[in-house]
Order: structure tokens, then sequence, then C-alpha cells
């Protein structure tokens, strides 16, 4: 066995593992370490597919960024988890029936006109040494994919706007600075000089 | 084919920009003054269809030209549906600005939120490649989400907002996973060579059949048929009557193109297959949403389970493959997205004081109150029923009639047996208005672009009808039959 199938048994093992974690473990803070390890798994293979930058970029978005605000916020949510179970048994069989055709039709494909057998698509040439995957990303980004690229830009936007428009308020008795109000303060606002008649010191 | 043909997508530019532009402008804009924004995004909606109309790019009588490396098409479907979209976009906000006001909701995000979904359904109606489909499909979605949970305080709102959320997230994962085995058997996301290579591949590969399995269920989830309806319900009750104006009626003029671009362009080799499937779809749609309506009381979801069984029309159009029949689809969903703005226009109009005008009873003896607004309605009740001279009649006719010279008898029948079922809940709302005692007196007054808009739409409904023969060949032309 070449070594590269090793590694990709391995990982893909690994990953799998990681995945039926994620589902499965009770303590949504160790589902959310499970899915890291799933990710970590997946930026393997990836590696493996000489796909560096996609690698980097899912142990750095994902995992470094996306992952680690979701640990945060699962932390400091206290979610009650027994309540989530409710209405696992009742709807189990159903799941179960889905999911099970789902595999089945899967495998049927897996299995049917040879498509996936051994041999059936055979090892691409290895890249030449000064290839960059990098560039090549970035050049089909910016050349073929231009149009998509931006849309996904303007979905990012989108989000923006979403989140902010349902979560922003204004309170009435918030205490919020306005730095403009601040700045142009007047000297009326702040000093009162009151006019008193001179008392004589005591005890002279 | 392989230029980046920028100016093509001028009016989707066009929008990108004016909605940033609204969205900046309204930070400097105090609540007094936001008639401006509306302004502003009335004005972003006649340019856009202006630039749309002035676009030059017929080049040897074919009305057809890619952009961006082939992911973007102009066509005249695409245009049609497009000026549509603004038509009704526009009166949609004129409804809307009212109503926000009324609720106290007047805010920018309204019209930045449905201006971006907008820029979204244009994308869509343009995407030639399955990736633009997809990035279409979600800036809707996205923003549609967000316009759910658009009242914030409504825990209706919130609760329609999360089921949309994840059921949409579903339906768009399903739609990937079709879209990943098409690319799998095809190797490319242009869906025109999408369509080459599934000739050359064979339309019996299991690998194509089970993506497209997957491609139409999330399809009908976004259409809202049976069986992927659940959502719609519940979404068009829970959600502000201005949201359920806008999802109602714009975005599903993107999600028939979006049947058309990835069935008719890209799969159509697999008509045998998809056709089957559609018109189980379609019959469940109709059967179930007409009888459903039967039984609500409120009109918002009364109207969503008329949503189904329409939506099951348009279905019915696409599925016998013939240029005909997309036409016939195409007309009936443009139809469709008029008669929904006017009815939840009316829905609107009836609201008073923040207090939202859903039950069935809100319409008792509206005759009394105001007999223009009563005949308004009734023509968008009639219309939607099928009645003839309402051009729902003719978007009616024409579907089954497409579907009659398919051969397809018994779906022709089945369509026609449950538009008398349906017409019965639609004359009950004709009933109520003019048979039967006001439960207030209130007056209805409305400012004066909203009485033009809803009149406006309201003579449509009986003058398309009668006219109904122009739009009907644009719509057949737009597939060359």
């Amino acid at each position: 066995m070449p070594i590269y199938e090793i590694v990709f048994y391995a990982f893909s093992l690994v990953m799998l593992a990681g995945a039926v974690g994620v589902i499965t473990v009770r303590n949504p803070v160790y589902a959310a370490l499970c899915l890291v390890l799933t990710f970590f798994s997946a930026s393997a293979i990836w590696m493996l597919l000489e796909a560096e930058f996609l690698a980097i970029i899912l142990i750095v978005v994902y995992v470094g960024a996306v992952m680690v605000l979701f640990l945060f916020v699962v932390m400091m949510l206290d979610i009650n988890v027994a309540p989530l179970k409710e209405g696992f048994i009742r709807y189990l069989p159903v799941g179960i029936l889905v999911a099970a055709l789902m595999a089945a039709e899967l495998l049927v494909l897996i299995w049917s006109k040879g498509r996936f057998e051994a041999g059936a698509y055979p090892l691409p040439a290895p890249n030449p040494e000064e290839y960059s995957n990098t560039k090549a990303v970035g050049e089909w980004l910016f050349t073929n994919y231009l149009l998509a690229f931006e849309v996904a830009g303007v979905i990012l936007l989108v989000a923006i706007i979403a989140a902010v428009a349902l979560t922003l308020r204004h309170r009435a008795g918030g205490h919020r600075q306005n730095p403009s109000h601040q700045v142009r303060v007047e000297r009326d606002e702040r000093v009162r000089l009151v006019k008193m008649k001179p008392e004589p010191r005591q005890g002279s | 084919m392989n230029s980046t043909n920028m100016l093509l997508a001028a009016p989707e530019l066009w929008v990108m920009v004016m909605a940033c532009v609204i969205l900046i402008v309204d930070l400097y804009l105090g609540e007094e003054r936001r008639g401006i924004i509306h302004m502003l995004a009335i004005l972003t909606l006649v340019f856009a269809a202006i630039i749309t109309l002035r676009a030059d790019y017929a080049a040897d009588g074919v009305r057809e030209a890619f952009a961006f490396n082939g992911s973007y098409i102009r066509d005249t479907m695409g245009d049609v549906l497009k000026l549509f979209s603004f038509l009704i976009l526009a009166i949609v906000y004129t409804y809307a600005k009212f109503c926000l006001r009324q609720f106290r909701m007047f805010r920018a995000d309204f019209y930045t939120l449905s201006l971006f979904a907008l820029l979204g359904v244009m994308l869509l109606i343009s995407a030639n490649s399955l990736v633009m489909i997809y990035l279409g499909l979600e800036l809707i979605s996205l923003s549609s989400y967000a316009l759910v949970a658009f009242d914030r305080d409504s825990r209706l709102g919130s609760e329609a907002a999360i089921k949309y959320f994840v059921l949409g997230s579903m339906a768009s994962g399903m739609l990937l996973y079709g879209m990943s085995m098409i690319y799998g058997a095809t190797g490319t996301m242009d869906l025109g060579q999408v369509a080459q290579a599934v000739r050359s591949v064979g339309s019996d590969d299991p690998l194509l059949v089970f993506g497209l399995v997957f491609l139409v269920v999330g399809l009908a989830f976004k259409l809202g048929v049976v069986p992927f309806h659940m959502w719609i319900p519940d979404v068009y009750q829970g959600a502000p009557v201005v949201t359920t104006l806008f999802i109602s009626s714009v975005p599903k003029m993107a999600a028939f193109a979006m049947a058309i671009r990835l069935l008719q362009t890209g799969l159509v080799d697999m008509q045998a297959d998809w056709s089957q499937m559609l018109s189980i779809l379609a019959v469940l749609s109709i059967i179930l949403g007409n009888v459903a309506a039967i039984a609500q009381t409120n009109i918002k979801r009364m109207l969503a389970y008329s949503t189904i069984s329409h939506m099951g029309f348009v279905l019915m159009g696409l599925l016998p493959g013939t240029a005909m029949g997309y036409g016939a689809g195409m007309f009936y969903v443009i139809v469709y997205s008029l008669m929904s703005a006017a009815g939840f226009g009316m829905v609107i109009l009836l609201s008073a004081r923040g207090v939202e005008a859903e039950k069935l009873d809100d319409f008792k003896g509206l005759n009394q109150r105001n007999s223009w607004y009563a005949a308004i309605m009734a023509m968008v009740m009639f219309s939607m029923a099928g009645v003839p001279v309402f051009v729902g009649f003719f978007a009616k006719w024409m579907v089954i009639k497409a579907a009659l010279d398919a051969g397809l008898m018994w779906l022709a029948i089945i369509a026609v047996i449950f538009s008398v079922v349906g017409a019965f809940y639609y004359l009950r709302v004709v009933k109520l208005m003019y048979f039967d005692e006001p439960l207030t007196e209130a007056e209805i007054d409305a400012p004066v672009d909203f009485r033009a808009a809803i009149s406006l739409n309201g003579i449509m409904m009986i003058g398309l009808g009668i006219f109904s023969s122009s739009l009907i060949a644009v719509c057949m032309a737009s597939f060359g039959a």
C-alpha cells in the first residue's frame, strides 16, 4: 500500500469518527471540538490533493475563527441539553428510514457502472515544482469566477446588514457616548459661574 | 462567449450600487425624512427598468448574450421577468411605506434588504451556471430570512424566521448535493456545457438521475410545492404582512427562472425523468393547496395555501417540456405575482393602527365601508379563482392547454376539478364582503400613492385579462413558441 493511501485512509477514518462524534456527543463543547477534529482531517486530505491553499484556509478560517467563536457562544450560553433531546425517540424511526434510504441509494450509485471502481480515475499527474496552488485559485477567482466571487461578497454584506438590523437596539435608558456631541461641548454646559456677595472672613 | 462583457450586467450593477447608496444615505437621515429612502428606492427601480430596456445585445437575430465567461446570460425571458420584478417591487414599496409607517417600523433596512433580495432575484434569473444559481438563491434567501424576522418584538415572526431559516438551509443543502452530483457526472458547472455533457454521458446515468432528484427536491422547497410546502403557511402567517407581500411575489418569478435554467437549459435531455417528478408535485400541490385553504380563517394562511396550489399550476406548465408550456408557466408566474401583490395589498389597506387585518372576518361588509376597495378585492379573488375575463383565467387556461397538448389528460382533469373546489374559498371572501354586515364602521383611508397603486393593481386583474394576448405573446416569444 503506497503511503498516500495510508494517509488518506487514516485521515478519512478520523474524519468520519469526528463527524459521528459531532452528532452523538452529549456535551455541546465536545461536539464543537469534534467538529474541529473533522475540519483538521479534511484539511489534511486536501493537502494530499495538493490543494494547500484550501487546506490552510480551512484551518485558519474555520478552525481559527469560526469554531473558536462558536465555542465562545456555546460556553457563554448555558444550554440545557435535556429539552433538545425531547422527541428524539419519537422521530427516530422516520429519521432512520430516511437515512437508510439515502444510504442505500448512495451504495447503489457507488456500485453501479463501475464509476467508482479502483482505477476508474487515474492519479492526476503531479504538478511541476514551481506550481503555486494559491496563485491558481486566485487567477480563477478573478477571471472565470469573478461574478460568483463578487456575489459571495454581497451575500456577506447582506449577512452583516441582517445581523445589525435584527439585533441593534437603542434602549431608552442606555448610557451611550456621542463623540461628536462630546467634542462640541460648550463652556456653558460644564461650568456655571455664580455671582455671590463677598463674605467677610470668619474669625478675623 | 469567453469575454467578460460586464456592461451586459448593468441592471444588476445599478441595483447593487443603489442598495449600498441607500444603506449609507440612511445614516444621515432622521426619522422624519425617511421618505427620501422610499423615493430613492423607487428611483432605483425606474432606472433599473430603463437600463434593462435600453440594452442592445441581439446579434444575428438571437436575443441571447453571455457575460462573465458564460456564467451570466441575458435573454428575453430574463428581461421580461426582471421588468416585472421591478414593477411589482415598486408596487410592494408603495404598499410597504403605508404599512411600515402605521406599524412604526419605517426603517431603511426593509428597503436595503429587499433591494439586495431583488439583486438575488435578478442574478438568479440571469444565472447560467450552477454556482450562480446557488449564489443568487442564497442572496434571496438570506435577505428573506431577515425580512421575516423584521418585526423584532413579534414572537410569531421570530418563530417563522427560524422555521424558514432551518428549512431553507436544508433545501439549499439538498440543492447543493444535487448540483455536486451533476457536476460529478458532467464535469462542468456551465449549464450549456452540462446539457452537452448529459447528451454524451447518456441521460440514464444513475449519478445524473440521483443528482436530478435532489435538484428537484431543492427546487420544490423553494417554490413551496407539496410535499415540501410545510414552511409556507407558517412563514406567511408569522411574517409581518409587508414581508409576506414581498416574499410571495417577486422571488416566485426567480424560482420559476431557476427551474427553467436548471431543467430546460441544463437537463433538457432528462425531461422524461423530471417531467414525472414534477407531475407528482403539481398534482399534490393543486389538491392539497385548494383543499387545505378551505379550512383557513386567517387570510394570510388562506393565501399561503392558495400560493401552493398556484405553484402547482406553474409546475404543470413546465412539465410537458414544450415551448408552449414554458411560455404558459412564465405567464402564470407573472400573473400570480401581480395577484398576490394585490391580495396582500388589500390586507395592508384594512390593517389599521398597527393591527393586521389577517382574519377573514375583517373583510366582512367591506362593500358598505368602501365599495371601490371591495370591488378591487373581488377582482383579485375572481382572478385567483380563474373566472373568465379576469387574467387568472387565461393563466390557468394556457397551462391546462399546454398539458392537454402534451397528452396529459388526467392532469388537466384534476387541475380543473380542484380549481372549482378552490373557487369556493375565493368566492367566500367575495360573499363576506358583499353580503355580510361589517364588524366596524371605521373609515378606510390611505395616502394617495397607495390608492393609486392598489387601484392600478386591481384594474390589471381585468385589464390584463382583456388584453392578455400581448403579454402571452411576449412570454411565448421568450421560448420561441
